[in-house]
């Protein structure tokens, strides 16, 4: 929204095949998957960036490479100008501590052995030198006060706790190495919607208090579009349009996004006999075979002969003002769009 | 009864509505105590009409929709009260070779996770035919006919090709519709959707809604949609239960319901949805936890979360208060409630 500020995260082409072998003993390379497929963009500090798209499209593979988790097949990912997808060693360990994650699911990422005193305070185990040992235990306290629980229940269990207090341990996790990036995977989707809410204002107010960067990944398009600043739509390992929350919403120009928009159920019911819907047919193909040219041209009823021989680049055209993967770009409001 | 029974599908003469659960009761019998899951639950549907059942995990809406289908496990289930009248008939007190054959002939039911509902070892045609075959006695021949004839009806492309494969080889969406065509094979009068979307991505969400509502108009079924998306409800539900702590604390028709919500958990609901015009401001968020079933609140099991509390919430259960004929609130002040209107 405001004026663009320092660039904190910088990711250039960035691309992950997963090899596809056949054979048990002699394994033979048959092809790849692409799960991450070119993918480049900046993140400001203090932002918040949105990625959309269904599964498979790769926004999970891609918070895994951000987080050094996998290695790229080739392209770069800088933090602060640093390239962490090739760092290795005590470099790697430095600046993972600038970018940390919370996970969809509070269920399975927490340790249902350890004490939550214990699953908070693990970061500075790793990272010793950031809270002396004497202090760690009070540091804790304050980060489960910063999220909002009892720093009483330091000593409690993650199954004493309820969905939406579990998702909190996992934020005051993220929070312990007080990094600048902070990636929210599907953060708020395995909660009760009285819950989501709650949540999504914890997130919003730790952004501004401790001035964090987003890159939130989820799929409902109404809580993307209420936490984030700029949103990216992904498509079979690509980003097929990225803009501004208000220019994706209101002015989507790729065909993708404005089927994605009109699909998405309006919790409103005035007007629902005359709705018009953008319904598209089938699944998604295969990232492992996608389609020549365009990826989205098998399913998109504005196809032409050029959208199979030449890939769109994202890039500004003449019917839109932010970068779209479209030859045929054009702004449709879909009224949809929350 | 059994006579209402053995009268072919469609040719009973009962007056009220096709399904009616009334006063339903179930409990579980745990370890750490008696879990009441569902505490006089009362709705109902009739042909052709869409109730949409809402609510959050625990609020009881699946443990209804399963004691409907007879398919709860019981131990430790129990059902404790209440009637389940289907065309005025009491399923409860039928004998279970009665209920199977209502069972996917009268009442059918989808599961929202298709992949764990079908069996991995069968082709889908199998098990589609089987619906033929255990019910209506078909040949295998003509049963795998059905099948086919009803894989293209759930819009499956090339169905004779596919009548073989296995559930893992299908999509999501796909697996989905496979899920819908074992429902409909034997033309149910009511189908049961329990959150059949919700594993979905939004664009196969759109087909399945689309495709439910265009059979359901085909053959004028009866719709149970068991949901918490409040997106999908405003779309094609005729009327709402909401459901809350085993009980349903309102019941209206759709448009009103969203218009002027009349109990506080639903009306925090619909206010706690991201809007646009909200954008940077703090989301109205519904304070505390959803209630533990093992220690129901006194009174309201609302109360602890309520705006509206006063002391009478916390000693008396308000009843479902009838606001006009369609419409009822649990709320001891929903007048009050319905005055301030939605947002």
């Amino acid at each position: 929204m405001t004026a663009p500020a320092e660039t904190i995260l910088e990711v250039r082409d960035l691309v992950k095949h997963f090899p596809l072998t056949q054979g048990i003993l002699v394994k033979r390379q048959i092809g790849a998957i692409k799960a991450v497929d070119g993918v480049s963009f900046d993140l400001h500090r203090g932002e918040t960036l949105g990625v959309v798209g269904e599964s498979g499209c790769g926004k999970s593979t891609l918070a895994k490479l951000l987080m050094a988790l996998e290695r790229p097949t080739s392209g770069s990912v800088k933090i602060n100008g640093r390239e962490i997808a090739n760092a290795r060693g005590g470099e790697l360990k430095r600046m993972r501590r600038n970018i940390q994650m919370v996970m969809q699911d509070p269920y399975t990422s927490l340790n249902p052995r350890m004490t939550v005193g214990d699953i908070v305070g693990e970061p500075f185990e790793i990272h010793t030198d950031v809270v002396p040992k004497g202090g760690r235990r009070r540091k804790v306290q304050e980060l489960l006060e910063v999220v909002g629980l009892n720093p009483d229940h330091i000593n409690r269990y993650p199954h004493q706790f309820s969905g939406g207090q579990r998702q909190r341990i996992g934020i005051a996790r993220g929070l312990a190495l007080q990094p600048e990036i902070i990636i929210c995977d599907e953060p708020v989707s395995a909660l009760d919607v009285s819950i989501q809410a709650q949540v999504m204002n914890l997130l919003e107010r730790l952004q501004t208090e401790f001035n964090l960067a987003y890159i939130f990944i989820a799929h409902d398009l109404s809580v993307v579009r209420h936490i984030s600043d700029r949103v990216a739509v992904m498509y079979l390992g690509k980003i097929v349009e990225i803009g501004r929350d208000s220019e994706i919403y209101e002015r989507p120009t790729h065909p993708y996004t404005q089927a994605l928009l009109s699909a998405v159920p309006v919790p409103n019911p005035e007007g629902r006999e005359t709705r018009e819907r953008i319904i598209l047919q089938g699944d998604p193909p295969s990232p492992a075979n996608p389609p020549s040219g365009c990826h989205f041209r098998t399913r998109c009823w504005k196809a032409q002969a050029i959208c199979a021989e030449q890939e769109p680049l994202l890039q500004i055209r003449s019917g839109s003002d932010h970068p779209s993967a479209c030859h045929f770009a054009e702004a449709l409001d879909v009224v949809n769009a929350q | 009864m059994v006579e209402v029974l053995s009268e072919p599908v469609g040719g009973g003469s009962y007056e009220g509505s096709l399904l009616e659960v009334d006063d339903l009761h179930v409990e579980f019998r745990t370890r750490a105590g008696v879990a009441k899951a569902v505490n006089g639950v009362t709705y109902s549907v009739g042909a052709g009409e869409t109730l949409a059942v809402l609510g959050e995990s625990g609020s009881g809406k699946s443990v209804t929709a399963q004691t409907i289908m007879g398919i709860l496990d019981m131990p430790p289930g129990k059902i404790t009260g209440g009637e389940i009248r289907f065309r005025g008939v009491d399923l409860l007190k039928l004998p279970e070779d009665q209920r199977r054959k209502i069972r996917g002939e009268g009442i059918s039911m989808v599961f929202q996770d298709a992949l764990s509902a079908l069996n991995p070892v069968f082709p889908v045609g199998w098990q589609i035919a089987e619906m033929f075959r255990v019910h209506r006695g078909a040949s295998r021949s003509d049963a795998k006919k059905k099948a086919i004839e009803l894989m293209d009806r759930v819009r499956i492309p090339a169905a004779k090709d596919r009548v073989n494969d296995f559930p893992h080889q299908f999509s999501g969406g796909m697996r989905q519709r496979i899920m819908i065509a074992m429902a409909i094979a034997l033309d149910p009068e009511i189908l049961i959707a329990d959150e059949p979307t919700t594993a979905l991505d939004v664009t196969v969400q759109a087909q399945i809604m689309g495709l439910l509502a265009d059979l359901q108009r085909e053959r004028n079924m009866g719709l149970i949609l068991i949901t918490h998306d409040l997106g999908v409800v405003a779309d094609v539900a005729d009327k709402i239960a909401v459901m809350y702590g085993g009980r349903i604390v309102e019941n209206a028709p759709v448009h009103d319901l969203y218009r002027s919500p009349a109990h506080p958990y639903s009306k925090g609901l619909l206010e706690s949805i991201p809007r646009v015009d909200m954008k940077g401001q703090e989301l109205y968020a519904i304070k505390g936890l959803p209630p533990n079933l093992l220690e129901m609140p006194s009174g309201c099991a609302f109360h602890p979360r309520c705006p509206y509390r006063r002391d009478n919430c916390v000693t008396d259960v308000p009843p479902l208060y009838p606001i006009s004929g369609t419409r009822g609130s649990a709320c001891h002040y929903w007048r009050e409630v319905l005055d301030d209107g939605s947002r």
